[in-house]
């Protein structure tokens, strides 16, 4: 019967990712492709840090478990700087892109706005990440058995896969905010993104106390989306003439 | 402690993966716990049954509990809530009315049996009463009102859970560590709380042992055909049960010339090499085998010195019978090779038998001479028996030995000797210390161990005192080993002018027994084996722990031929073989020399005995010590479905393993499913309602997004 705690933790992981793949992205081809070359940019990132981290982990003793541990937070922080290096990267690439883009077009602007790009492209970079943290995690999740043996707590599953539905919005709105703080050289924007990166990948450390990292993982997420949601080009006014009928999230879409 | 540590680290690793490359071990890691030292019962199939224990493909799953009291029972087969249980039994309960009452129940996911000798029963001997009861020489032809044990039960403690078919996986678990965990586990999660069933999560346990054959031999053996035949990748579903009959001579024989020898008559001398259990390859078989197989090998050093100097008559032909729990493998083979003249005598070589069965002096000091009363009632076989009867007695008159027969109406007890009579009236003995029912209690189980040969040692000694340290059951075996030896002699023509030179060595029966019983990786056994299975980790043949007896598939799993056969062999060569100057190469193939005889003589390079400061110098060894196949003749016959000669085939399997683990309750999952279909379904509605609207969510954007496509 655990194949329900595998769907559950599927639609949880990746609902969210699904739904906004399946109505803003899938229709159009240029964004498909966006996404697909940011979740590639974010393997590259991570190809570089396990490597540095395989590296470090080869070369240092392994008997020493403080020496074990402090790597490993280097190693998180270290992927975490990376992963931002490449947002970057790819922002660099887009930009060019766009020139290109904007020059074969027959219309003067682009096809596709910086903006738009930069909800892909985080999107692209979230949905990556949430399959890697993920997927190991749901291959085990089959079953028979459940987390717990050794005292570990047996809400596994389920926190690891609220995690994973934070992460993955949450790239997505950093994407949002850093493209625009890249456009705009508004370099504090960039820094609070990663600031916070540093800080979530900091929090995660603090499991298995679920407790201690889930609920400030979610309350920055929704600051985020607040905040990517203000930034992209929502009011309160806008907001407000949208919930004449009803009460919408701080989405940004 | 270490474990300790190693379960903080996957602890520490495991919210890393969400950042860093991720190891799959690591949460499978945090949810199960590899049990490594069981062992399964496994499938075994014969002409017309399948019998042994068998998981479904993916493995079995069931809550654990074990079973302590009576009222254990019946929770697990009525009224505890959480079936199918995965039963833990004590020894005390691996009996047949538990196995049989769980066997009929559908409550039961499969069944670990802990292995310890603590609250074990008086007399557990899981094979059944009659052993090889239709395989034997008595049949509805040949003494029917004898046949199927009708006048002696042989075994009356035999329940015949080995000769069950189980449908659920059962193991035994070996590790006390690992029971501990088990325990702890089982403790923490799933005791009762006066009586109420247990909150989840619940400790649960899975075990893999998938067999490929079903039905029988004839239905395994026909599918695998079909597959070589037809498939490219054709799969073996079964294989037969083989190995290696092991036989010597005192008087060198030719291998290369078969059939009848010219001017030879030979007293064969023999004993059987294997045994079983309920559990594959668990067979200690002591006092079933081992008693046995010591007596012969002392016996045969003890004649030695003795049939060179002065050679009787008559050869004497050693044989040790592999196979022979299985309806007489070995034993079957050699006639048949015998009959059809491929075999270096014939049965018209033989002149008489002596048979050893279990001699291993349990209570009192009393033998006793089996013979058939079917060929006895033709006078020339009855004459040449009461001869050897007499012979044997006046053996043993120096001896503290007792040699009586039973009453003469009853048959032989199972012996090798039985497949001899099937095909003809050859005079001969079983010799035994049981008159009538066995005196084994623990025959054909796990539990016929050292101490049920009565193979103990006073506390403090080091291996090395162990291994020469002359026990009790060694010092009767000895007296036993040397009224065989005297007996063959005068039974072989020699002069009873030499009888009081022949006498075994209690020295040699006692590391005979503490190789076979206690410790196969002991000073003795390395040096008499050949240098590279001593190297360590070469080959596991000398691994910690007495050997087990159990036939196996032969040289597909053991290599050359089973350790048992390995051992018998290298030990007659050295007890029998002489000490030659040959190099190793000239040792492996002695042939291109021409002083050398390899149609009379096999050569073995062997380690020698390891002096205190140095390594030691191996030699060569030249001795009459020959394997033959001990393969059932069915299978050369292609008579899958044969009722005279063994077809037990052992099935094939992918893997075999054991895990425990916690799993959730229904509710728990349930509620995942939930909270997922949840966010799946709002996360739809509200990207849908955004992105319909994003135009005027976003519209005071200063950059104007083109959002239709």
């Amino acid at each position: 019967m655990t194949v329900a705690v595998f769907f559950g933790c599927a639609f949880i992981a990746f609902g969210p990712a699904f739904s906004l793949f399946v109505f803003t992205i899938a229709r159009d081809p240029l964004r498909v492709i966006i996404l697909i070359a940011g979740a590639f940019f974010w393997l590259l990132s991570l190809l570089l840090s396990s490597l540095v981290w395989f590296i470090s982990i080869k070369a240092s003793n392994s008997q020493d478990l403080r020496l074990q541990r402090d790597l490993l937070i280097f190693g998180v922080f270290f992927s975490v700087l990376l992963q931002e290096v490449f947002r970057f990267a790819y922002y660099r690439l887009l930009r060019k892109a766009t020139e290109g883009l904007a020059a074969i077009s027959d219309e003067d602007t682009s096809a596709i706005s910086v903006r738009q790009m930069a909800y892909v492209a985080g999107l692209g970079f979230g949905i990556m990440s949430g399959a890697f943290s993920m997927i190991n995690v749901l291959s085990d999740s089959l079953g028979p058995g459940t987390v717990g043996i050794f005292g570990d707590s047996q809400y596994y599953f389920i926190t690891a896969a609220l995690m994973t539905l934070a992460l993955t919005l949450l790239h997505t709105f950093w994407g949002v905010l850093f493209f625009e703080g890249c456009e705009k050289s508004r370099w504090w924007v960039i820094a609070a993104v990663v600031s916070l990166h540093l800080l979530v990948a900091g929090l995660s450390l603090l499991n298995p106390l679920y407790e201690g990292s889930l609920p400030p993982v979610y309350v920055i997420t929704l600051l985020m989306g607040v905040w990517a949601f203000f930034s992209s080009g929502g009011s309160l006014h806008s907001l407000s003439a949208v919930c004449t009928r009803r009460k919408a999230e701080g989405e940004s879409s | 402690m270490k474990d300790l540590i190693s379960i903080n680290c996957v602890k520490l690793l495991i919210p890393a993966l969400f950042y860093t490359c991720v190891c799959s071990s690591s949460v499978e890691q945090k949810i199960y716990v590899e049990l490594n030292q069981t062992v399964p019962c496994v499938r075994l199939l014969n002409a017309t049954h399948q019998i042994g224990c068998q998981s479904s493909m993916s493995g079995d799953t069931g809550v654990l509990h074990v079973l302590e009291t009576e009222s254990d029972l019946d929770w697990i087969l009525s009224s505890g809530p959480h079936p199918p249980y995965m039963v833990i039994l004590e020894t005390s309960f691996f009996n047949r009315s538990v196995m049989m009452r769980m066997k009929n129940s559908s409550r039961v996911a499969g069944v670990a049996v802990i292995v310890s000798k603590t609250g074990l029963a008086d007399n557990f001997s899981p094979h059944t009463t009659c052993p090889n009861q239709n395989t034997g020489v008595y049949s509805e032809n040949y003494g029917p009102d004898l046949a199927n044990c009708n006048v002696t039960v042989w075994n009356p403690f035999g329940n015949g859970l080995s000769y069950e078919d189980f449908a659920f996986p059962v193991f035994a678990l070996k590790d006390e560590n690992q029971t501990q965990v088990i325990r702890k586990c089982y403790e923490d999660h799933n005791q009762r709380v006066n009586g109420s069933a247990p909150q989840y999560p619940l400790c649960a346990m899975q075990l893999f042992s998938h067999m490929h054959a079903v039905t029988d031999t004839v239905t395994c053996m026909r599918r695998t055909d079909l597959q070589n035949r037809f498939s490219i990748n054709p799969e073996v579903l079964c294989d037969p049960l083989s190995d290696f009959n092991v036989w010597t001579s005192t008087r060198p024989l030719n291998n290369s010339a078969k059939g009848h020898a010219a001017d030879e008559s030979v007293v064969i001398a023999a004993t059987r090499l294997d045994g079983r259990s309920f559990f594959w390859e668990q067979a200690p078989a002591a006092e079933g085998t081992v008693s046995g197989i010591v007596t012969l090998l002392a016996a045969i050093q003890a004649l030695y010195p003795v049939t060179q100097e002065a050679p009787p008559t008559r050869n004497i032909f050693f044989s040790f019978f592999q196979g022979e729990a299985f309806d007489y493998i070995g034993s079957s083979k050699m006639v048949y090779d015998m009959k059809r003249n491929d075999f270096v005598i014939d049965l018209d070589n033989v002149h008489s038998m002596l048979e050893i069965g279990q001699v291993g002096l349990h209570s009192g000091r009393s033998l006793w001479m089996h013979s058939d009363p079917i060929s006895r009632q033709n006078n020339s076989v009855d004459t040449e028996v009461s001869e050897m009867m007499d012979r044997m007695r006046s053996a043993a008159a120096g001896l503290k030995l007792t040699v009586d027969h039973p009453s003469v109406s009853q048959p032989l007890p199972p012996s090798s000797f039985q497949r001899f009579l099937r095909e003809r009236q050859i005079p001969g003995l079983v010799l035994t210390d049981h008159n009538t029912s066995f005196i084994n209690r623990y025959y054909e189980s796990m539990y016929d161990d050292a101490e049920n040969l009565n193979v103990t040692y006073p506390p403090g000694l080091t291996p090395d005192e162990q291994l020469v340290y002359e026990t009790d059951a060694a010092k009767s075996l000895a007296e036993v080993a040397t009224l065989v030896a005297r007996s063959l002699y005068v039974q072989a023509g020699g002069n009873e002018s030499n009888l009081n030179n022949i006498t075994a060595d209690p020295k040699t029966v006692a590391q005979l027994l503490y190789g076979f019983v206690i410790q196969k990786n002991n000073s003795w056994f390395r040096s008499l084996l050949p240098p590279e299975v001593t190297k360590k980790g070469v080959n596991s043949i000398l691994s910690s722990g007495p050997p087990q007896f159990y036939i196996g598939l032969g040289p597909r799993v053991h290599g050359p031929a089973h350790s048992v056969t390995r051992f018998v062999q290298y030990i007659l060569a050295n007890l029998t073989g002489s000490v030659t100057n040959l190099t190793e190469s000239q040792c492996q193939n002695p042939s291109e020399l021409s002083t050398e005889n390899k149609d009379l003589f096999s050569y073995f390079w062997v380690s020698g005995p390891a002096s205190v400061n140095s390594t030691s110098e191996p030699f060569c060894v030249r001795a009459s010590v020959r394997l033959s196949k001990a393969v059932s003749p069915a299978f050369e016959l292609l008579e899958y479905g044969s009722r005279n000669y063994s077809t037990w085939t052992e099935s094939r399997w992918k893997s075999i393993r054991a895990r425990i683990f916690l799993v959730a309750s229904r509710e728990l999952e349930m509620l995942t499913l939930g909270v997922g279909v949840a966010v799946l379904l709002l996360s739809l509605l509200v990207t849908y309602f955004i992105s319909s609207k994003a135009e005027l969510l976003f519209s005071s954007a200063r950059e104007t997004p083109t959002t239709t496509y």
